[in-house]
């Protein structure tokens, strides 16, 4: 398949077996959407059926379709063809490797044509260690990593060793990683970003919402003029909880005028 | 007919792959047999029986290594599927020798390996892997999705012809592709030889004779002292 230009979730059923209202969902490239919905209610299904390229054969009987098309088995069957990376909700490995030798297997496996596998790893370090306040050294073994590290090495990995044109994620906020500096990176690519998300921030960010109830995509938000306004505001009180959050977090003690002129 | 052989360490949910694969072929219109070969305990003729109405069988292979077992019965249990008038034979088995493999030539062999076993688990597992046409893949759920490539590709390593498929065995996801391979494969014709050559087995012990000492024994031995030797009757 030449260059991806779109891609589309045909709606299924929910957990009761009811069709899902939203019959239709089309993603361009340089979309980014959330999903929102309660705890439980099929938000990483969701992007599951999309990794898995649903064909009517997941629980929720959800059919994707890439530029319009369905997509090639090669791209499940071989992962250097597969468009997609999800960086999912886990936060340990299993895999006994030190980060390094598991890095190269992984670049080796995507290695698209013209990619310098020695450069990658370098870069997936680098990239990983803005995002997290413990550096992740290349010679640690994989299941030593803390939570926040794993992470911020999927995150990593996905984006400079995977570099797909559709990316998903399932809530990088509950990371303990740098949540500004993870967005920032990730959003100057032009790709298709979906988020799992309880954080306002991200929702509010993304082109639009996409929510979730009982297993089934219920309606499709567009992020609208006032709510952009209140991004901006949402992303600065962010910004101060962030950093209350770094004093707390490095043993100090906080004056008790820290959101002075924050809230207004 | 046709035969299936499937073969995984324990716990990897090859019970769970042919179960959505019994359910998708049913659907489809074949009539299925199962037969189950443990060591000492198993219960899936019983859950399959019961689930799908199906012949079922199992044997205990005891002291016998299970794939070895499985080349013993697997004529007789190829004749009972057709009194049966079933058009696939499924068999699953222990898969506990990690020296042998149960499949054969004119069958397809299928391994089920599980995605949390860890990165070395297939250099481990011998010909089971190696022999076998299609590898499925389970509980790539519980794992991230860069995890699951690598082992994807350590599995291709050791064997390069095994075709790997990705499955979901607790939801079905995935199951497809391998009721497609089973389908594909021609009926079964009368003189089956096993895939592979099985490993040596020269050794008085294992046959049976248990009296302590080297020299109560024949064929290959071997003394504190000394490096094998060969000893004749
Ligand atoms: N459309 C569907 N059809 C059938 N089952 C579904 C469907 N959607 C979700 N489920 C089931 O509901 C359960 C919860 O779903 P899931 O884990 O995706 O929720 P979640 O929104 O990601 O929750 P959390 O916020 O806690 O991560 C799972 O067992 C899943 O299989
Ligand atoms: N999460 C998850 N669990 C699985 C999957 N496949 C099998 N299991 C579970 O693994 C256990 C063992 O499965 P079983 O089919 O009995 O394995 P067998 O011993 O190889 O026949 C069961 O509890 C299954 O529900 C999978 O893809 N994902
Ligand atoms: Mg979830
Ligand atoms: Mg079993
Ligand atoms: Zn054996």
């Amino acid at each position: 398949m030449s260059e991806i230009e779109s891609i589309t979730i045909i709606g299924g059923r929910g957990k009761d077996g009811e069709p899902e209202p939203v019959e239709r969902i089309d993603l361009q490239m340089g979309n980014v959407a959330s999903i929102v919905g309660p705890t439980g209610s099929g938000k990483t299904t969701f992007i599951n059926d999309i990794e898995m390229f649903a064909d009517c054969d997941t629980p929720s009987m959800r059919r994707v379709l890439i530029n319009g098309e369905r997509p090639p088995r090669e791209f499940r069957n071989d992962p250097s063809k597969n468009p997609i990376a999800l960086i999912t909700q886990h936060t340990t490995f299993l895999s006994d490797l030190p980060v390094g030798e598991f890095l190269e297997a992984h670049a080796t496996v995507r290695a698209a044509s013209g990619k310098h596998p020695d450069d990658m790893i370098e870069r997936t370090i680098e990239f990983a260690n803005e995002l997290t306040g413990e550096p992740v050294g290349l010679d640690v073994r994989m299941t030593e990593l803390s939570g926040g590290q794993t992470r911020a090495l999927l995150i990593a990995d996905a984006t400079v060793i995977c570099d797909t044109p559709i990316v998903l994620l399932d809530e990088v906020e509950n990371a303990g990683i740098d949540r500004t500096r993870c967005l920032e990176l990730l959003r100057r690519q032009r790709k298709v970003f979906i988020f799992v998300t309880h954080d306002p921030r991200i929702a509010l960010l993304s082109d639009f919402r996409i929510v979730i109830a009982e297993g089934r995509v219920m309606k499709i938000l567009g992020t609208n003029e006032a709510e952009r306004e209140l991004a901006t505001k949402v992303s600065r009180l962010d910004d101060v909880l962030s950093r209350l959050r770094d004093k707390l977090r490095v043993g100090q003690a906080l004056s008790g005028n820290e959101l002075e002129g924050t809230l207004a | 007919m046709k035969i299936a052989i499937c073969s995984g360490p324990p716990t990897t949910g090859k019970t769970s792959v042919l179960r959505h694969a019994i359910r998708k072929l049913i659907d489809k219109g074949e009539r299925c047999a199962f037969l189950k070969i443990d060591v000492q305990f198993a219960e899936e003729d019983e859950q399959l029986a019961a689930e799908f109405g199906i012949p079922t069988r199992k044997v205990y292979s005891g002291e016998l290594c299970p794939d070895h077992c499985s080349v013993m019965v697997l004529g007789d249990a190829i004749q009972w599927a057709d009194e049966n008038d079933c058009s696939i034979l499924l068999v699953e088995t222990a898969g506990l020798c990690l020296r042998c493999a149960p499949y054969v030539d004119g069958g397809l062999g299928i391994c089920v390996l599980e995605a949390t076993s860890g990165m070395n688990l297939p250099l481990k597992v011998g010909p089971m892997l190696s022999l076998a046409d299609v590898t499925v893949v389970t509980k790539g759920d519980l794992v991230s999705q860069a995890e699951r490539e690598v082992f994807r590709a350590r599995i291709q390593d050791v064997a390069p012809m095994t075709q790997i498929r990705e499955a979901n065995a607790l939801y079905g996801i995935g199951i497809d592709p391998l009721v497609e391979a089973i389908l594909e494969t021609p009926d079964a014709h009368d003189d089956l030889l096993l895939r592979g050559s099985p490993p040596v087995g020269t050794c008085t012990i294992c046959v049976g004779k248990r009296e302590v000492g080297w020299q109560a024994h024949f064929g290959v031995v071997r003394a504190l002292d000394n490096q094998n030797f060969y000893r004749g009757q």
